[in-house]
């Protein structure tokens, strides 16, 4: 398989997770874009363990790939339950309503 | 691939043309995957957002098994297609997301976001295709026995740590959304129904009525006057 092949998949869903991140006002919306981010950085991990293997630390990238897929859970789980308490507060998860500490 | 003896300067050139079937399966899977992505950004709906973000993370976890990893593959589809999208349709759910279309989103537009992904994502390709070009990568599966020779024997201490971390995390989620007393849309009238009121006559130790000259708290400093009476526990 060519090399390029799982880095361009890569590179398109980092590309449309940046473009969701800036574009939806839904904060759960931001938190799912920021999912295909980090799933886009795991697919990289992977790919580049694949391309150049280093033969003193085995299978080294994917289990790079297998701390930044726990982390990443770990990270949904904590931002969901900061986007509950801003919800529970404001009766809104709309994130241009949240900037009382704007100037 | 390169006969033995022949001078090539690209060893792979004979079948740059012809795409194998991990190729072509390669493909297939990212333009599922990419499409699915797109919808869940372009998505008007949110809870359809969300069940497009199962088949963009399917997608990914096929990726995988392309690449020869079989166990995150599998990690992949228990972790997030089975948690984290479960937990994101529960935060739907619970923070009631419209139902249906939404308005036009924020302000700057739907088309103003496209400057910075659409830059990043050409010199990201430019990038890939003038360096990666070129390389191939042969399948070969990565047993998940050897994964775990590796994971629990050279990586042992940080697989600690990352329990360690993922226990922190789940316990400061819960904290973090519990509901406290005095806060959110509940209306005064239902607080005092959840809990009795100290204007209760029933004498109990320690406890002081209100007016009293408020609570007598252990106080390091001692130079503080009475508590008010708004200050709760």
């Amino acid at each position: 398989m060519n090399a390029s092949f799982p880095l361009l998949f890569a590179v398109v869903l980092f590309c449309v997770g940046v473009y969701g991140v800036l574009s939806r006002r839904n904060a759960i919306m931001v938190l799912m874009s920021v999912e295909l981010m980090l799933a886009a950085v795991i697919i990289n991990l992977v790919a580049f363990g694949a391309i150049a293997p280093v033969v003193e630390r085995e299978h080294v990238g994917q289990i790079f790939a297998l701390f930044v897929l726990a982390i990443g859970a770990a990270e949904v789980g904590i931002g969901l339950a900061i986007v509950l308490l801003l919800y529970r507060n404001r009766a809104s998860v709309n994130i241009d309503e949240a900037d009382l500490m704007k100037y | 691939m390169a006969r033995p003896g022949a001078a090539r300067q690209r060893p792979a050139s004979e079948d740059t043309q012809v795409l194998s079937i991990q190729d072509v399966a390669m493909l297939g899977v990212a333009v599922i995957g990419g499409g699915a992505a797109l919808l869940v950004v372009m998505s008007r709906n949110v809870v359809h957002s969300a069940l497009y973000l199962v088949i963009a993370l399917l997608s990914v976890a096929g990726t995988f098994l392309l690449l020869g990893a079989e166990f995150l593959a599998w990690a992949q589809v228990l972790v997030y297609v089975g948690a984290v999208v479960v937990l994101i349709l529960f935060g739907l759910m619970l923070t009631r997301a419209p139902i249906g279309p939404m308005p036009q989103e924020s302000d700057v537009g739907p088309w103003f976001p496209l400057v910075p992904a659409g830059g990043l994502f050409a010199v990201l390709t430019y990038l890939t295709f003038t360096q990666f070009g070129d390389e191939r990568i042969d399948l070969t599966v990565v047993r998940t026995s050897a994964l775990g020779q590796e994971i629990y024997v050279t990586w042992a201490f940080p697989f600690m740590v990352l329990g360690f971390f993922l226990t922190v995390a789940l316990i400061g989620a819960v904290v973090i959304a519990r509901r406290e007393e005095g806060e959110g849309p509940i209306p005064a009238e239902e607080h005092e129904a959840l809990e009795p009121t100290y204007t209760d006559s029933t004498p109990s130790p320690g406890r002081v009525a209100p007016g009293a000259g408020g609570r007598r708290a252990v106080d390091a400093s001692g130079a503080e006057g009475p508590v008010p009476d708004e200050v709760r526990s």
